[in-house]
């Protein structure tokens, strides 16, 4: 059994193995892996003798809930309208810059993806930036830059 | 329990219906339309796509009625200025997002989307078009899925589920993107898909089509060095009626005519092999009896049917490890097709390279059946194309030829005798009941005890059935099945079909044998049947098929001549030695998740 398949065996046991648990799973092994595999998605269909269309098409209803691998830690740059009026661009185009990858790119050491999310809810301190789970309000290019090169410090 | 009624004015009609009844079904009562999509008498609610929306007197929404339940004094206008103005908003609406191809589409002329803008005559583009072009999947046999032109009603979504328990198609992202896809956006060949065809049937636009091989035949049936042979499966001959607009009927003859006149070179009959089938199915029952009974070997029971090839994928990906208790005796179709390119390329004298078997079905599964890699026995692929009943009919409309107005005509000689138990191989229970007809007979010598051959207790729309037959005073050779009650189950879609083996698996049941169709009231319900398909229209197509039954002077599968014929002149024997290599086939296991 691999790891992943252990963890989703575990969270089974732990919120039961019916339809119901299906969203406290798929948050476990984003929480775990922050992605759902087709492996992980397999597994949980498994668990809960459901199909992986459906595990599938309801993961694929949340942003936060990606399918595609991702790195360790997570940039969500608010591309709403506020934020959009307050310069998140240029916040972009400073990480951009700094991480050398694209828009939906993760870098090659697979430490970093940089993302852009929907209302953060943060539109009075925005441009707002979402690190993994924590928050980064008014941002600028050289803030935002000096956040990440903190992450980078740590191993 | 006595239903309350409810009463309330419907276009300024009283009307009273038990409590619980939708808008919609009362506005039935009264003979007014109300425009549907999402909606399908076989499946629940939805209610997502609106067109059916109503206005109620003093609610300032307006309800959906395939969703709003009744209630005591409601005043409903089905056809107001604002229901009007709403429901061609709703129209437009879709339309901006649909891929309105239409004179080059397949289902041009049967397409509901289509048919309901023909009525309402929208008129200019009011909404920005935003249709996408996507690629359109055809790495199924059986299927083609064009997402573009999708409404996302979920009448696919609601089949796949509820009446077929497979769950291949799910709605998938959210918002703008959101759209009917597979697990990870697969192709369908590479999902748990049965190619049932199920979904295809209840499509409303053609997002969902059967891959259709109307060209190739045509090309074919031109070719003059090609000698072209057709099959006509069982449920197709009560339902080619429909393609003409007259309902479901008993039109065997004029579809032999029909087929006759787009130029075939023999017109023959699946049923034949059904009727084989039969022979084989029923010999492999009684030997799969005898080695559990007297010889005490391992043997699996109980045994199943194999002729529905979207019931066979199913088993294949839901429960690999029951595929032993599968019968391994080919489907009807499969058994004709090497059966024509040996056998019967022999006696007519033509080289079987030269052959083209096509056949008719009432399924899209038969497709996929047909491009199996063992469904080669005869040395060349068994059966070449495989068309719908729909396909049918879309070549006969082509040819100009009015279907009214054939007259009866009959099958070609060989290969086209049949008796009334390969007819009821369309509905659900008739195989079941062919079997026990012609076992019931070798064993005890009597035919079986029920009033004209009817075992009416296989028969019905109820999803699972059971019935038990004791069979007493059997001839010497079968003494060791003396007193024996034979216990069988039946079950037709595939929701039924998982309940039956989740209680077979956990000894819940014990059965001697197993009848499983993959659709919804047999093949008459297949989801290669014209559309639309309900309820009400399986029951008219199984009544079809069952005086068909009647009308027949043989009904019993060891009388066929044919078949009596083809065991001493060809196979020999039921089981042997080339009925094993031409007949009968394999499994292969698949992922389930």
């Amino acid at each position: 059994m691999t790891k992943v398949e252990e963890l989703v065996k575990k969270e089974a046991e732990i919120h039961g193995h019916n339809r119901e648990s299906l969203m406290p799973i798929l948050q476990a092994v984003v929480r775990s892996e922050r992605f759902l595999s087709e492996e992980a998605m397999v597994a949980i269909a498994r668990e809960l003798d459901i199909s992986t269309a459906d595990v599938f098409g309801t993961a694929s209803f949340y942003t936060f809930m990606d399918t595609v691998p991702k790195g360790k830690n997570i940039i969500r740059v608010c591309k709403t309208i506020t934020c959009h009026m307050k310069g998140k661009d240029a916040v972009i185009a400073a990480l951009e810059d700094l991480l050398k990858i694209k828009l939906g790119e993760n870098t090659s050491d697979g430490k970093f993806s940089l993302l852009q999310a929907n209302c953060l809810g943060w539109c009075h301190k925005g441009p707002v930036m979402l690190i993994n789970d924590e928050v980064y309000p008014e941002v600028t290019p050289e803030s935002a830059v000096e956040v990440i090169q903190e992450y980078l410090k740590q191993k | 329990m006595s239903k309350y009624k409810v009463n309330l004015k419907i276009n300024n009609l009283n009307v009273s219906v038990d409590e619980g009844t939708t808008i919609l079904e009362a506005a039935r009562q009264l003979n007014f339309k109300i425009p549907t999509l999402c909606h399908h008498d076989d499946l629940c609610v939805a209610g997502n796509c609106r067109v059916c929306v109503v206005e109620q007197v003093g609610n300032r929404v307006l309800p959906a009625s395939c969703a709003t339940p009744v209630s005591e004094g409601m005043e409903v206008l089905t056809n107001s200025m604002k229901v009007r103005q709403a429901r061609k908003n709703i129209i437009e609406l879709l339309l901006s997002e649909h891929n309105a191809d239409c004179t080059k589409c397949f289902k041009s002329g049967y397409c509901e989307l289509q048919e309901l803008s023909n009525e309402y005559r929208t008129g200019d583009h009011i909404y920005l078009d935003v249709r996408t072009n996507n690629t359109i999947d055809i790495s199924s046999p059986s299927i083609e899925k064009d997402d573009s032109k999708c409404i996302r009603c979920q009448r696919c979504v609601r089949t796949c589920t509820e009446l077929q328990s497979v769950s291949a198609l799910a709605v998938t992202h959210k918002g703008k993107d959101m759209k009917i896809s597979t697990f990870l956006d697969k192709p369908m060949n590479d999902v748990v898909c049965t190619n049932c065809g199920q979904c295809i049937n209840r499509c409303p636009t053609a997002s969902l089509v059967e891959r259709n091989y109307i060209d190739q035949v045509f090309d074919a049936i031109y070719d003059p060095k090609k000698f072209v042979v057709v099959q006509t499966a069982p449920a197709t001959r009560v339902a080619i009626s429909e393609e003409f607009g007259l309902g479901p009927n008993r039109s065997t003859g004029k579809m032999v005519a029909a087929l006759r006149r787009l130029g075939f070179d023999k017109i023959l009959d699946t049923d034949f092999t059904a009727d084989l089938t039969i022979m084989e199915e029923g010999t492999e029952l009684l030997t799969r009896l005898k080695e559990a009974l007297v010889d005490g070997k391992e043997v699996a029971l109980p045994m199943m049917t194999s002729c529905s090839p979207g019931w066979i994928k199913f088993q294949e990906h839901i429960f690999p490890d029951m595929l032993d208790n599968l019968s391994t005796c080919k489907s009807p179709q499969q058994m004709f097709g090497p059966l024509a390119k040996t056998y019967y390329a022999e006696k007519i004298n033509k080289n079987p390279a030269d052959m083209v078997v096509v056949s008719v079905m009432p399924c899209t599964a038969k497709k996929y059946e047909a491009d199996r890699p063992e469904m080669r026995g005869s040395g060349y692929k068994d059966v070449d194309f495989v068309l719908t009943t729909r396909e049918l009919g879309r070549m006969i409309h082509q040819a100009g030829i009015d279907f009214e107005k054939l007259d009866d005509e009959k099958y070609d000689s060989i290969l086209g005798e049949s008796t009334g138990a390969a007819v009821i191989f369309g509905n659900t229970g008739g195989v079941m009941e062919a079997a026990l007809r012609t076992a019931y007979e070798i064993v005890t010598g009597r035919e079986v005890p029920f009033a004209n051959l009817n075992i009416k207790p296989v028969r019905g729309m109820e999803g699972i059935k059971e019935a038990s037959v004791k069979i007493k005073d059997v001839k010497s050779e079968w003494s060791f099945l003396e007193g024996v009650e034979l216990k069988v189950a039946i079950a037709h879609g595939l929701s039924n079909a998982k309940l039956l083996m989740n209680k077979v698996k956990s000894g819940e049941a014990n059965y001697h044998f197993i009848e499983v169709m993959g659709c919804p009231g047999g093949c008459i319900g297949g989801g290669g049947q014209p559309i639309p398909t309900n309820m009400e229209i399986r029951k008219k197509r199984a009544a079809a098929i069952y005086e068909e039954d009647e009308h027949l002077a043989l009904r019993k599968s060891h009388e066929n001549p044919e078949v009596t014929e083809i065991y001493k002149s060809f196979l020999h024997e039921p089981l042997g030695h080339r009925s094993h290599d031409l007949l009968h086939t394999h499994y292969t296991p698949r992922k389930r998740y």
